[in-house]
């Protein structure tokens, strides 16, 4: 399917409608263009995806910190209180007969929420500088973090699973720590830094080198 | 969109609608208030558990039994105030280091005089504390202090205070000379009520005594006074006295695990309130505690020339059986120049007490002042005196007592301690008689004795023998003639016996001479009688008749009126 001249529809003046899927031609003039069927707003290229991409991957980063630092569960027992940060609880888990489940917890809690981030950065870099590189894997890259995106919930789901269920007061009761919060911010705003970002910005520079038309 | 590329290709494409542009584009998203927002929050949550961050410190300990890191508490009053982060071995591997990260508002209980100590399940005192700490592992205490001075560095205490500072009562310390069953938490009882309780034991420097800290909370610490007593109110104290046998216990729980009681004896003065942390001697049981007078002893020596076998240290020393010291140590000095063994014992005397006793009433009182007032005593034979005091045991006590027979005797007040005259004991006195008695015996001639005696034997043996031959002789010649004597005798006495019957028979015989002119005599004297009483009877009925005569009437009938003969 190598083509000498990729063309990509805002390259033809052309619009397509996000609501209804109408394709329409861009409109001369100054202002904003308007689906002639749905009256949606038409943008050739999502609107500020890059700095909206960046603000909430930045957020998240943020949000990621405490979401680390500050207990996620709070364990009280007639004698004692004990609050557990995402990692407290991975190396609680970690022994020999349940060394998967802490795998999986840190996988899921750790690993992702900042592969994500850091692929999002990486994305949005490289766009911003305009690379041409490896192109079709950043795409592949971007869809992995679409896809991965709403799993992160994982923990967010367990810590309000086991709030809800373990509520023996007064032998035993949990309770959802301050640090949950942000983990559900972080998996959040990636999600919407994602759903920001506008992957045909990585084809954009490649088609200005190489789809130009003669 | 200026440089829109070729748009008229696709001319079956509709072209988009245009609405008139509302403002000019802001250069910078609103969409950063995202990170804005989680900048600020992220900040105020940082600054939040920075400013939550209390102080770090760190305690030793000499085990780190039952401390885990990151989940062990410190705790005041129940109150989680930081947890300990890591134990680790010190340098020199002989404590354990704790560090802990306390809560902020604990800054003011960190100070010098701070104190920690783990809180185990222990059974002391007949208390169990820290039961909870079964279940949940134990804990760090504190007992805050009062200094200013801050401190992060800390010395645990191997043992959890009895006492923690904030419970209101003093501290008073007891010398002992051993320290019985007590221990940490042995209960303090005031008049059976428990008052408070030990807090502290050591062996004091010399190592002769023990000082034993106790806490007496507060409404009844004010209880203790310059003239309290304490003893030990361990087990049962059993003695048997003039009024039968007396048992003296405390509570059941100071029988079981030991006790200490106080009790202020019934004084004339009003005792002063005690000093915190005065110092007052622990007695072995309520009789030694009521027995001694509070006040300075008074030290003197008594030097025996006997055996002082019996007397211990500690033994009484008694005026007329009540009680005024006791022997302090008993020594032993030789005499080189007479090779005599002499016995110095030191005793203490409340001196106080003897004056009181001695110089109320009395005829002739003695002088008030204590020097003189003992020359006086001396003087007229107050001498010391070893007594028995128990013949079973054969322990023996001083005693002072007067001796008029004494010898004389005087003070010598240069000498410190002073010594006080003696006279030997009881015994010793029966031993010097005897001597006596066996010296006189000594000087009696027993040998003369003995040969006069002799000789009297040998006297007497002859005259025995004479006597032995006399006898003989009055068998051979005197029995014959003696028998003839007496068969002449019976024969007479025999010609007597018939003698006396025929008598019997004129005499006593119914037909007698005698009997019978005995009869009419009688019978006679008889008939006399009657007439008299006719007279009396006449004479009695007429008076007159004496003087008038007997007149002519009718004579009075014969026959007694029946009254009369009833009273017969």
């Amino acid at each position: 399917m190598m083509s000498a001249a990729w063309r990509s529809a805002a390259h033809l003046g052309l619009l397509s409608c996000e609501g209804c899927g109408l394709l329409s031609r861009a409109a001369e003039g100054a202002g904003e263009t308007h689906c002639p069927r749905c009256d949606a707003k038409l943008h050739l290229r999502k609107p500020n995806s890059i700095q909206r991409t960046w603000a909430f991957v930045i957020a998240a980063a943020i949000c990621y910190i405490p979401a680390n630092l500050l207990p996620v569960m709070t364990t009280i027992t007639p004698f004692s209180k004990s609050e557990d940060t995402i990692m407290e609880g991975v190396v609680l888990l970690w022994s020999p007969s349940s060394w998967p489940l802490s795998v999986v917890v840190f996988i899921a809690s750790v690993t992702i929420p900042l592969a994500k981030l850091l692929a999002l950065s990486y994305l949005l870099t490289t766009v911003q500088r305009g690379s041409i590189k490896s192109t079709r894997e950043r795409t592949r890259l971007y869809r992995i973090v679409e896809f991965v995106g709403r799993w992160s919930m994982l923990d967010v789901f367990v810590d309000t699973f086991v709030v809800a269920l373990v509520q023996l007061q007064p032998l035993m009761s949990v309770e959802p720590g301050p640090g949950v919060v942000f983990f559900a911010a972080v998996v959040v705003l990636t999600m919407i830094a994602a759903d920001s970002f506008d992957p045909r910005l990585i084809w954009d520079q490649d088609e200005v080198n190489h789809g130009q038309p003669s | 969109m200026a440089n829109l590329p070729d748009t008229n290709g696709f001319p079956d494409i509709p072209e988009a609608a245009r609405s008139s542009p509302k403002r000019g584009r802001l250069r910078l998203s609103v969409v950063w208030i995202i990170p804005i927002v989680a900048a600020v929050i992220g900040g105020w949550i940082a600054v939040q558990k920075y400013l939550s961050q209390g102080p770090t410190i760190t305690i030793s300990f000499g085990t780190a039994e039952g401390l885990e890191s990151g989940t062990t508490k410190i705790k005041s009053n129940g109150v989680d105030i930081g947890t300990v982060s890591t134990v680790r071995l010190s340098e020199d591997r002989r404590s354990v280091i704790v560090t802990a990260k306390m809560a902020p508002e604990s800054q003011g209980m960190l100070v010098e005089d701070t104190q920690f100590y783990v809180v185990r399940a222990r059974i002391s005192g007949g208390t169990v504390s820290g039961l909870s700490t079964l279940l949940s592992g134990s804990y760090i205490g504190i007992d805050v202090g009062k200094s200013k001075q801050k401190r992060r560095a800390f010395i645990g205490l191997a043992v959890p205070p009895v006492v923690t500072g904030n419970v209101p009562g003093r501290f008073f310390l007891l010398k002992a000379d051993n320290l019985g069953s007590l221990d940490y938490g042995t209960p303090l009882f005031f008049r059976r009520i428990q008052v408070g309780q030990v807090v502290a034991y050591e062996l004091d420097q010399d190592g002769r005594s023990i000082t034993v800290k106790v806490f007496i909370n507060a409404p009844y610490d004010q209880y203790v006074t310059t003239a309290t007593r304490f003893w030990q109110a361990s087990g049962i104290d059993v003695s048997l006295t003039a009024n039968g046998v007396s048992i003296h216990t405390e509570s059941l729980v100071s029988i079981l695990i030991g006790g200490i009681a106080f009790e202020t004896p019934a004084t004339s003065s009003v005792p002063t309130p005690a000093e915190p942390n005065a110092v007052f001697t622990l007695f072995d049981n309520w009789g030694n505690a009521m027995k001694l007078p509070q006040g300075e002893p008074h030290t003197y020596v008594l030097v025996f020339r006997q055996s002082v076998r019996g007397l211990v240290p500690g033994a009484p020393v008694e005026i007329s059986g009540i009680h005024i010291g006791e022997v302090v140590s008993v020594g032993m000095d030789f005499d080189l120049k007479t090779y005599g063994v002499s016995i110095p014992v030191t005793v203490k005397v409340y001196r106080h007490l003897v004056s009181e006793k001695l110089t109320k009433g009395g005829p002739d009182a003695l002088p008030t002042d204590s020097k003189a007032m003992i020359d006086k005593l001396v003087e007229l034979g107050f001498r010391a005196q070893l007594r028995t005091g128990n013949y079973l045991t054969g322990a023996l006590f001083i005693a002072f007592d007067l001796f008029p027979n004494a010898p004389k005797a005087t003070i010598d007040w240069s000498q410190e301690p002073v010594e006080l005259p003696t006279v030997p004991g009881e015994l010793q006195g029966i031993e010097q008689s005897l001597t006596n008695i066996v010296q006189k015996l000594d000087k009696l001639p027993l040998e003369a004795i003995a040969n006069d005696l002799r000789k009297s034997l040998v006297a007497l043996h002859q005259t025995l023998t004479d006597a032995s031959k006399l006898v003989k002789r009055v068998d051979a010649d005197l029995a014959p003639e003696a028998k003839a004597a007496l068969a002449e005798a019976r024969r007479t006495l025999e010609a007597a016996e018939r003698t006396f019957s025929s008598t019997n028979k004129v005499i006593l015989g119914p037909n007698a001479p005698v009997q019978q002119e005995l009869r009419d005599a009688l019978q006679g004297v008889s008939e006399a009688a009657r007439a008299i009483k006719d007279l009396m009877d006449y004479l009695e009925r007429n008076p007159g008749a004496l003087l008038g005569g007997k007149r002519s009437t009718p004579p009075p009938t014969p026959q007694v009126s029946p009254a009369k003969n009833g009273g017969k």
